[in-house]
């Protein structure tokens, strides 16, 4: 088994794949937390709890739930806005939770918008602008979103967690598969369960 | 068709960058008379560029992208150069290729497409420059040709290399003296539209884009060939005003001047014989359509 764990960066300007270090995909039922594979249970409480922790926790919406192209997308839309909304619900004052979608992976060159948008071609600029220290993709085809794990890995500290509708995310630091409305509402409800037992970092910073 | 595929999931919509909601509110997906008229009225598909102030290629991206008979389902493949700069900008597939492999690119596409969508109309549209169609690419532009691949080949011609500081190319006018090619072209122009036409491309077209109606008309003319009968072949004059010296506001002029009946961008057209036939009968099929609308409107009004 690998001794590579997949961590906040920043890992510098190469950041190996995490595939190329030994990390391996969980199986159905299951998830993995820094590149180990864990029961999915406590991977959502542990994704629960990083939301919790983060000053800017952030959900990366992407094109597969951004465009409505069946009825399946646009249950799984109405399921992250509801996670969004728990996360406001839950989160505590000085906390900042963020909705920021990625509609498309054009490289949009000079004119990204880092308050408005996210793309996958330069993802830590909107990470850096606002200060995101805790977020998850959500509908993002796997190419892309591996390239921008990557690049966040690389560049920035943030925590990346994947709700991955295949078979999940070596490149993130915890990963999901197999994606649903049901599993995304279940990690609302962990959320949920778990508001005010985790101390915001924002909070942990000023007692010191 | 059209806008019923590009919906927006209502449960996030608000979210949504405004520049997509225009899209998906006011752009002309699915219009039966799209055009150039268009412009600066509805969203259109290409709304910034990074190209240079005043270039004519970008006119030329603008007029392309209005006339497109079925964008939402038109696949454009592009080769390195100015257009590879504005494709990413541009709200129809593309594909980017390899430097000169865009014709090769395009006949996989056209032929996966036709499998995978057999009941839909399927348009592919090569937009390269003079060098990636007529230098490194001419292998694969004539190849696709003498293979009668039902795509449109649309050359943007500035006469040079131009992102890469005015190397020569086989387009280039004789004599020309440019900053990379300080000898001046030994050799006349390469004569593309007589070989697309040799080849067996069924609409030739070779002008300027100093006139919008005119460029909608052939680029529709020529999806249009190519989606029923064979290859069809576009070279548009879009000079690259630094290239040549030329202040911003001069494209225009440039144009205007090179499209003269004694010069080397006069209007030049070449249709075969199957290809008149169906132009025809399109045109009175939209002659019959307008008459009709124009009787539709007519009645709503009394």
């Amino acid at each position: 088994m690998s001794t590579y764990r997949v961590l906040p960066g920043p890992e510098h300007f190469l950041p190996p794949a995490a595939a190329s270090m030994g990390i391996r995909l969980p199986n159905p039922g299951e998830a993995h937390i820094h590149g180990v594979i864990v029961p999915e249970e406590q991977a959502y409480e542990e994704a629960a709890r990083q939301f919790l922790m983060a000053k800017v926790p952030t959900i990366f919406p992407g094109p597969l739930v951004l465009w409505a192209w069946n009825e399946k997308a646009a249950k799984k839309a109405t399921a992250v806005r509801h996670l969004f909304e728990t996360l406001k619900e839950c989160v505590q004052p000085g906390q900042k939770p963020m909705l920021i979608p990625m509609p498309d992976y054009r490289p949009k060159y000079p004119k990204i918008n880092p308050e408005i948008e996210i793309n996958p071609n330069h993802p830590n600029l909107t990470i850096w602008h606002n200060k995101i220290d805790c977020c998850m993709f959500v509908g993002v085809h796997c190419h892309q979103a591996n390239l921008s794990l990557k690049i966040i890995r690389g560049g920035t500290s943030c925590y990346t967690i994947a709700m991955c509708a295949q078979a999940g995310h070596e490149d993130a630091m915890l990963s999901f598969r197999d994606a649903s409305v049901d599993k995304i509402m279940k990690l609302a409800e962990t959320i949920k369960r778990l508001k005010g037992t985790v101390e915001p970092r924002l909070s942990a910073a000023k007692s010191h | 068709m059209s806008k019923e595929r590009i919906k927006i999931s209502e449960a996030l919509y608000d979210i949504m960058p405004t520049d997509y909601q225009d899209l998906v509110k006011s752009a002309t997906y699915g219009k039966e008379d799209r055009g150039w008229k268009d412009i600066g009225t509805a969203k259109e598909l290409i709304e910034q560029h990074s190209l240079c102030a005043g270039c004519p290629e970008s006119m030329a991206f603008r007029y392309i992208m209005a006339s497109l008979p079925n964008p939402e389902d038109t696949v454009m493949v592009g080769s390195t150069g100015c257009t590879s700069l504005v494709f990413p900008m541009v709200a129809v597939h593309n594909i980017h290729s390899l430097f000169g492999n865009q014709n090769a690119i395009a006949s996989g596409l056209k032929r996966a497409l036709s499998v995978r969508f057999p009941g839909r109309i399927k348009d592919v549209v090569v937009l390269a420059g003079d060098g990636a169609t007529v230098d490194i690419g001419l292998d694969m532009t004539l190849q696709s040709w003498f293979r009668q691949e039902k795509f449109t080949t649309i050359c943007f011609d500035n006469e040079l290399y131009a992102n890469t500081g005015g190397q020569e190319s086989g387009l280039m006018q004789k004599g020309f003296v440019a900053k990379m090619a300080p000898v001046g072209k030994q050799f006349e122009k390469v004569r593309l539209p007589e070989i697309a036409r040799e080849s067996g491309c069924h609409y030739v077209v070779q002008c300027t884009v100093s006139k919008p109606s005119l460029v909608e008309k052939v680029v529709k003319n020529a999806v249009y060939v190519a989606r029923e009968i064979g290859p069809t072949y576009l070279q548009l004059y879009t000079p690259c005003i630094l290239e040549i010296g030329k202040n911003s506001m001069e494209g225009l002029q440039e144009m205007r001047d090179s499209e003269k009946p004694t010069e080397r961008f006069a209007y030049k057209e070449f249709v075969s014989e199957p290809a008149k036939q169906l132009l025809a009968e399109i045109a009175a099929k939209e002659k019959e359509r307008k008459a009709a609308a124009k009787q539709l409107t007519g009645q709503a009004q009394a």
